[in-house]
């Protein structure tokens, strides 16, 4: 419980509450995306994708972002902020390579011959890190801006474990397709 | 925050342009739509000379009369009806009902206003492009959408028209998210949740289900411009397309359809419910009555707004899905009409026995109540689904949809601006010019749409440039078509008094009283009027009951603002001897400052 | 003054629609397949809508005017009543399911064409119909639009025993009289939409997939196809005849068409 603007309790700040409902946006996009992905999939043409193993790679770097920013803001509640603050830096720095990682996959399938038309599973592979890449890039560049306060950081820091979460699903599909 | 600390910020860019006041946003985002409103009104005479008077008018031949058509589809019903009713009256109407000083995220509900003029912008930019804008119908069905040369304005129009809408969408996600924030965490001591005013509760409901039904446009969108641009084929299967096979294959029309219509659906909705709730706002106050079953009409919004999201495919009945869908969405569609007809039947029994007051923002109210009820009914058998089979895509959709979220929408949002207008501005607007331009509205939509639902029955399908090639039409039918485009011109100069009233009023109107209406919801309370900045000066106001009580047996006048305490009635009650003094409804708990959330 | 002029113009509105409708100058086609179920379920609808429509608008003409304002009287305290509002829901559940029993009943035939049908295929481009009919085999060869040339404009897989002795019509669809006839219908571009308003059935023609309906010729004579889905700058002029006649005459018309042997020969 926390004291909304007028002073009447309020179960979430309203800051908290924004960020949840813009979870729920976000998650109604890759619904949607995944549906159309899976729809897809079941035509003829469908043929599977190589996946380059540096897709592995990527996923452990940003899981150990969302690690990083988690050790973060435990560090911050503590109030170790110096350690608060390499979690912070570690974080971002992870995010930012894992960033790379997707564009090098890119790469590497390109290199491949699986360009955005080859394949509807080339087309979603590119569409999907797309979208995705550019949530954790919006983030980053709205937490660079906003990020001034525990709460602020806590809410980016769910923010990232969702984009981490959502990855590991559009990751585990793919693998298995 | 004072209002002090306000005025201090205040420079002319501040105040009036990069305000971050929601008053200022919401008479910006009005002001936008209703331009760009205009703008799609020309559109449609454009297109009404073609029907009325074939061939007369050289600049309408197919290629352009489908351009224009496309426009005015997506200008009405994204950019203008949507736009005006969460931009424009969410932005005025929910913290100065709510009683908040301002929104949750003041900063971010400027930028939403910036983000959608921008999407305006490149939306008109695509009439200025090589090629023009995009033809393929507002629903935008690929193949027809995405490949080269398949419609008119293949090249550059619909590449604009998509990134218009992800940036539209961008920026009624940011609206969204602050709307809904603030009516759940920013509303004054008191101001419970069932005794909110049913104008925000219809702009709350919207607003969530805008939050859950765009992210589906966005993602049809994406993938329709990557199909357009970077020839995949997400939505494009095998296509020999003016005698050449095209390297696509495996892509489901279909599935387009159905991210569309996920959409599109409960869009209906997120125009519907606001003008629900402002209409029934508009019959309360001017019938002096409460409105009629409140929790009924509560609870029939959310109702619609739940099945609103399982009924999308009545709009697929014939595009080839599979045909044991058509069973759940005719029954879930049809079902959809049980909390419709209450509201409608409730709004005509708030009528009953009040004492009706028939100012312009009431006769409007009227006008909605009649509009929508053939718009609601006409939509009974398109969808049932064996009905729907003949009517599919003929003029009785056309007169459909027009009706109910054109015209009825129109008429919520006509009297929605008439009677906040003394508010926003301080001034009231000219009476007589308003009655005029009510009445030639509202008979003017019947003459245009109500001949159409018979020339659907009779079967004349819907977006033909002319109607030379249909055997069956007897000949009676373009002295129709021409009285119709007399109607819809009649109609369109009405709106130009309306423009012409609003310029004039604000700026000569004879000044306002803070309360004309008598009316009993907070932003009639303000301290001043307009209200400044921070809505409420010194001292946020707090809530003692419900927003509808008028005409309290023992009151002394017949309207109770939801700021005054039950204590400060009982003194001045007209008949002491009542017996328990002023009773509102019955209402759950005290009647006194409840502070549960 | 302002509450008589409202009244009598919504009474006005209702006897326009009302008098307008009943001229029959715009009114359903005369039914020639045996769809008359959907003229049943959709004349049904009609006439609920229609009775519902006038009551609800004489009932706010007549409040309007009794209820109009008056400076000495004051309104009716009513927030609620539900006992009325479940009465009121009750019977709006009552016309629902009234409307949709039959609809949904005349629906599951529509969906469920005889096995005895006759196969048409219909193929939609830009902006015109044609038809290919089963040769003596009674069968329809596979077709696959990646085949599609100016040779072979219905992609038929000429592998198929059972193509080659395909008829093909570009112009007309001729249909035998009280046979049940069952279309494939397919596009070869974009989305088109099969609509014969005198058999009251419609149904997108998609590129990619075939769609089907199926319906009963039950009037000799001529009548006309249209297309009901915007499909470009010709949308409007996309039409073909339709022609329902004994079955010999079908027969003889019949044999003087093409067959896809025919046409695919040097």
């Amino acid at each position: 419980m926390t004291n909304s603007p007028n002073g009447h309790r309020v179960p979430l700040t309203p800051a908290r509450l924004g960020v949840w409902l813009f979870l729920a946006v976000a998650t109604m996009i890759f619904a949607a995306l995944l549906s159309a992905y899976i729809v897809r999939m079941g035509s003829s043409d469908w043929h599977s994708l190589p996946k380059p193993g540096l897709l592995w790679v990527n996923t452990a770097i940003l899981l150990f972002s969302s690690a990083a920013l988690q050790w973060a803001t435990i560090a911050e509640r503590q109030g170790a902020h110096r350690n608060a603050q390499i979690g912070f830096v570690a974080g971002a720095v992870l995010s930012a390579l894992f960033l790379l990682g997707q564009i090098w996959a890119w790469v590497v399938l390109h290199k491949l011959g699986y360009f955005l038309n080859t394949n509807p599973s080339s087309s979603f592979f590119y569409l999907l890190t797309a979208v995705h890449g550019v949530h954790l890039l919006g983030g980053l560049i709205v937490a660079a801006w906003t990020v001034r306060t525990t709460e602020r950081l806590q809410l980016f820091v769910i923010y990232w474990h969702f984009l981490t979460v959502v990855w590991v699903m559009l990751f585990g599909l793919i693998v298995l397709t | 925050m004072s209002e002090k600390t306000h005025r201090e910020h205040g420079g002319f860019w501040s105040r009036y342009i990069f305000s971050q006041d929601h008053k200022v946003i919401a008479v910006q985002y009005t002001i936008t739509a209703l331009l760009i409103g205009l703008f799609g009104l020309v559109l449609s005479w454009l297109l009404r000379l073609q029907l009325g008077f074939p061939g007369s008018f050289q600049f309408v031949n197919p290629g352009s009369y489908y351009q224009m058509l496309t426009q005015h589809g997506m200008i009405m019903i994204v950019y203008l009806l949507t736009a005006i009713l969460l931009g424009g009256f969410g932005n005025y109407l929910i913290p100065l009902m709510i009683g908040a000083r301002d929104m949750a995220f003041p900063f971010l509900n400027m930028l939403s206003y910036w983000v959608y003029l921008l999407s305006v912008i490149v939306l008109m930019a695509a009439f200025l492009v090589p090629g023009g804008p995009t033809g393929a119908g507002w629903t935008l069905y690929p193949p027809l959408s995405a490949l080269p040369n398949a419609a008119p304005g293949s090249g550059w129009g619909i590449k604009l028209m998509l990134v218009s809408l992800v940036i539209f969408i961008a920026a009624a996600t940011m609206g969204g998210l602050n709307y809904v924030t603030t009516v759940l965490q920013c509303r004054t001591k008191g101001m419970t949740l069932m005794r909110m005013p049913l104008s925000v509760w219809g702009i709350f409901i919207a607003s969530v289900m805008a939050l859950f039904a765009f992210p589906a446009l966005f993602v049809g969108g994406v993938m329709l411009l990557f199909d357009n641009l970077l020839g995949t084929s997400f939505f494009i299967p095998a296509v020999t397309l003016l005698g050449q096979q095209l390297p696509r294959e495996g892509g489901n029309p279909l599935l387009f359809q159905h991210l569309f219509w996920y959409f599109g659906h409960p869009e209906v909705y997120i125009v519907i419910l606001p003008a629900m709730g402002i209409a029934s706002d508009l019959i309360s106050t001017h019938s002096r009555k409460p409105i009629f079953g409140y929790n009924a009409m509560v609870i029939a919004m959310a109702a619609i707004a739940f099945i609103g999201f399982i009924v999308w495919a009545h709009h697929m009945f014939v595009s080839g899905m599979n045909p044991y869908f058509g069973f759940f969405f005719a029954v879930s569609t049809l079902i959809i009409a049980i909390p419709s007809a209450v509201k409608v039947y409730n709004w005509l029994l708030t009528l009953w026995r009040g004492n009706i007051r028939l100012n312009v923002p009431m006769l409007f109210g009227i006008g909605w109540i009649s509009t929508f009820i053939i718009g609601g009914l006409t939509g009974l058998p398109l969808g049932n689904v064996i009905a729907d089979v003949p009517l599919h895509d003929t003029y009785f959709v056309v007169g459909h949809f027009h009706l109910v979220m054109g015209v009825a929408a129109l008429m919520a949002i006509f009297g929605g601006i008439y009677h906040w207008f003394p508010k926003v501005t301080g001034r009231m607007f000219h009476e007589t010019l308003g009655k005029l331009h009510f009445w030639v509205t509202f008979v003017g939509a019947y003459a245009i749409f109500f001949p159409m639902f018979l020339m659907g029955i009779l079967g004349v399908p819907r977006r033909y440039f002319d109607f030379n090639v249909l055997q069956y039409l007897p000949p009676q039918t373009s002295a129709l078509n021409i009285a119709i485009t007399v109607a819809a011109l009649t109609v369109g100069a009405a709106q130009l008094i309306f423009l012409g009233n609003l310029i004039w009023s604000a700026l000569k109107g004879k000044r306002a009283e803070a309360n004309p209406w008598g009316a009993t919801t907070l932003e009639w309370q303000t301290p001043t009027t307009p209200p400044p900045h921070d809505n409420w000066g010194a001292e946020i106001p707090t809530v003692y009951r419900w927003a509808y009580d008028y005409s309290v047996p023992g009151a002394e006048r017949d309207f109770i603002p939801q700021n005054v305490p039950q204590a400060s009635l009982d003194v001045h009650l007209r008949q002491p001897a009542a017996g328990e003094g002023v009773r509102s409804r019955r209402e759950p708990g005290a009647n006194l400052g409840g502070d549960k959330i | 003054m302002q509450a008589a002029l409202t009244s009598v113009v919504l009474v006005v509105i209702v006897l326009g629609a009302l008098i307008l409708a009943a001229s029959g100058i715009w009114w359903f086609t005369p039914l020639a397949s045996n769809w008359n179920e959907i003229d049943g379920a959709l004349l049904l609808t009609l006439a609920v809508i229609g009775l519902a429509f006038v009551v609800l608008n004489i009932v706010l003409a007549y409040l309007v005017l009794r209820y109009r304002y008056r400076e000495q009287s004051r309104a009716h305290f009513l927030p609620d009543n539900p006992k009325l509002e479940k009465i009121l829901i009750g019977i709006t559940a009552l016309g629902i399911v009234i409307l949709l029993a039959p609809g949904l009943l005349a629906y599951s035939r529509f969906i469920s064409p005889p096995r005895d049908a006759l196969t048409i295929e219909v193929l939609g481009e830009q902006w015109r119909w044609s038809y290919r009919y089963p040769g003596p085999d009674g069968k329809l060869g596979r077709a696959n639009p990646k085949l599609i040339s100016p040779k072979n404009p219905f992609g038929v897989d000429l592998t198929d025993p059972a193509a080659l002795d395909d008829i093909l019509s570009y112009t007309e669809l001729h249909l035998p009289v009280g046979r049940p006839v069952v279309l494939h219908i397919r596009s070869k571009d974009v989305i088109h939409s099969f609509f014969i308003p005198s058999f009251r059935a419609k149904m997108d023609a998609v590129p990619g997939m075939v769609t089907h309906y199926w319906f009963i010729p039950t009037v000799m004579g001529r009548f006309q196809a249209v297309c009901a889905e915007l499909c470009g700058i010709g949308h409007h002029r996309m039409q073909s005849p339709v022609l329902v006649e004994r079955v010999e005459d079908f027969q003889q018309w019949l044999a003087k068409q093409p067959t896809v042997a025919a046409t695919v020969k040097p």
